[in-house]
C-alpha cells in the first residue's frame, strides 16, 4: 500500500518539479544574459499549448515512440520513489531513451537523423557512467535497492566523491546542456534546428517534454541519494549542483561528440573506476 | 479546467518561425533585435524556433517572388493548427519598393492568408512585438470560432 502511494507521489511530483526546475532554469539563464526572462510557469504553458495543437505526424512510429519514451521515464521515476531496484530503473530509462532515438530515426529529415545519431552517442557516453555509479552504491550498501541507501549513517558523498563528479557529466548530458547540447539545443534556429526533436510536433512534442522532466527528476534524485542522511544538506547539494549546471551551460560553447566521448569516457569513467577501486580496497 | 488552461497557454507561449522571403535584410535584423536583452521577447514566452512544425506564428519579411512562393506555401502548410501569419514591413505587406519588379508576385497575402500587417521600412521591433500580440488575439478568436 505504502509503495503504491509512493509511486503515485512520484508520478505526480515528477512533472511538477521537472517543469518548475525548467522554468527556474530559463529565468536564471535570462538573468545571466541581463534579460528578464519568461515566467517560472512558462514550461507548463508551453506544454499545455502543445497538447492543444493539431496532431501532425510523419508516421505512426512517432506516436508509439513518444508514448514509450514518456511511459518509460514515468515508470523509472515511479520506481525511484517506491525505493525500487537501481538496476531495474536503469534499464527502464534506457529503453525510453532508445525509443526517443528510434522515433527520430523513423523520419527522413536529415536534421532528425543527425540528431538521432548524436543522441545515440550521448546515450553511449552517459549510460556506462550511470552503471558505475550504481555499482559504487552497491559496494557501499551491499545492495542495489534504494532503501538500503536511506539506512546509511554517513552520506554516500563521503565515500563516492569522484563518482558524484562523474554523475555530473551524466546530468549535463541528460539535461542536454552545453557543452553537450548537440543532439538538440534549446534554441531551434541553429545548424541542427531541433535535432532529435525536429520531427516531433504538437502533442507528441509535449509528451517528449514531459518525459524529459521525468528524466531530469530521476537524475536529480540520484544526486540527492548522495546526501541521504540530512534533508538540508541534500537540498544544498542539489541546489549547488544545479546552479553549477546552469553556470556551465551559460559559459561553455557547444562541443563535438568526439570531445564528449573522450572527456566522459576518459575523465568520467576514469574517476569512477578510481573511486570503485578505492571502495573495493577500503 | 484543463481545456481552459490550454486556451490560456496559447497566448502565453507563441513560438515563432521567421521566414525571410526575399527581404533586403532590414526587417530581418529588426526581427532578431526583438530577441536581444533590450526587447527580450522571451518575457512573453516567445521563442524563435526555426522549425515550422513547432511554430505557432509565422513572421514573414520581404516580398514574394516566383521562386520562393512554393517555399512559403510549404512552410505554412507544415505548421500545425492553430496558427497565425504576420507580414512584416512594407515589402511583406504589399511588395513595397519592389512591387514593380518583373519577378515579384507582391505581398505575402498573395500566397497565404495573413492575419496581421506590420508596417514600416524597416518595421520597428516595438511594432513587431505589437503585431505578435495582436496576432495572438486573432488566433484566440479563430480557435473560438472553430469550436
Ligand atoms: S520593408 Fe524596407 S527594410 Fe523591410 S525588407 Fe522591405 S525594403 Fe527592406
Amino acid at each position: 500500500m505504502d509503495t503504491l502511494i509512493l509511486v503515485i507521489i512520484g508520478l505526480v511530483a515528477g512533472p511538477v518539479i521537472g517543469g518548475l526546475v525548467a522554468g527556474l532554469d530559463r529565468r536564471v539563464t535570462a538573468w545571466f544574459q541581463s534579460r528578464q526572462g519568461p515566467p517560472i510557469m512558462q514550461s507548463f504553458y508551453d506544454v499545455a499549448k502543445l497538447l492543444g495543437k493539431e496532431k501532425m505526424v510523419v508516421n505512426q512510429w512517432q506516436i508509439l515512440c513518444a508514448w514509450v519514451y514518456l511511459i518509460a521515464a514515468a515508470v523509472s521515476v515511479g520506481l525511484f520513489f517506491a525505493q525500487g531496484d537501481l538496476l531495474v530503473i536503469f534499464f527502464v530509462q534506457a529503453v525510453g531513451a532508445v525509443f526517443l532515438v528510434m522515433g527520430a530515426m523513423s523520419a527522413k529529415s536529415p536534421f532528425s537523423q543527425v540528431g538521432a545519431q548524436r543522441e545515440l552517442m550521448q546515450i553511449l557516453a552517459y549510460e556506462p557512467v550511470l552503471i558505475l555509479v550504481f555499482v559504487g552504491i552497491y559496494l557501499v550498501t551491499g545492495s542495489f535497492s534504494i532503501s538500503a541507501v536511506w539506512e546509511l549513517e554517513q552520506p554516500l558523498l563521503a565515500k563516492m566523491p569522484l563518482l558524484y563528479l562523474a554523475l555530473g557529466y551524466a546530468l549535463t548530458i541528460k539535461l542536454r546542456k552545453s557543452p553537450f547540447d548537440f543532439s538538440t539545443s534549446h534554441h531551434g534556429h541553429q545548424e541542427l534546428v531541433k535535432g532529435v526533436l525536429t520531427e516531433y510536433s504538437g502533442p507528441y512534442l509535449a509528451l517528449v517534454e514531459i518525459a524529459h522532466w521525468y528524466e531530469t527528476v530521476l537524475i536529480l534524485g540520484l544526486c540527492a541519494l548522495f546526501w541521504s542522511t540530512n534533508v538540508f544538506w541534500m537540498a544544498a547539494l542539489l541546489l549547488g549542483t544545479y546552479a553549477l549546471e546552469i553556470l556551465v551551460d551559460n559559459t561553455m560553447a557547444r562541443m563535438t561528440w568526439r570531445w564528449m566521448l573522450k572527456r566522459v569516457w576518459l575523465l568520467g569513467m576514469g574517476m569512477s573506476v578510481v573511486n570503485l577501486i578505492w571502495l573495493y580496497a577500503g | 479546467m484543463f481545456g481552459s488552461f490550454i486556451k490560456k497557454s496559447r497566448a502565453k507561449s507563441p513560438w515563432i518561425m521567421h521566414f525571410d522571403c526575399g527581404s533586403c535584410n532590414g526587417c530581418d535584423i529588426e526581427v532578431l533585435a526583438c530577441l536581444t536583452p533590450l526587447y527580450d521577447v522571451e518575457r512573453f514566452g516567445i521563442i524563435n524556433v526555426g522549425n515550422p512544425k513547432h511554430a505557432d506564428v509565422l513572421l514573414v519579411t520581404g516580398t514574394v517572388n516566383h521562386r520562393n512562393k512554393k517555399v512559403l506555401k510549404n512552410i505554412y502548410d507544415q505548421m500545425p493548427e492553430p496558427k497565425a501569419v504576420i507580414a512584416i514591413g512594407a515589402c511583406g505587406n504589399t511588395g513595397g519598393v519592389f512591387r514593380d519588379a518583373y519577378n515579384v508576385v507582391g505581398g505575402i497575402d498573395k500566397v497565404i492568408p495573413v492575419d496581421v500587417y506590420v508596417p514600416g521600412c524597416p518595421a520597428k521591433p516595438e511594432a513587431i512585438i505589437d503585431g505578435v500580440v495582436v496576432g495572438l488575439g486573432k488566433f484566440a478568436q479563430k480557435v473560438e470560432e472553430a469550436e
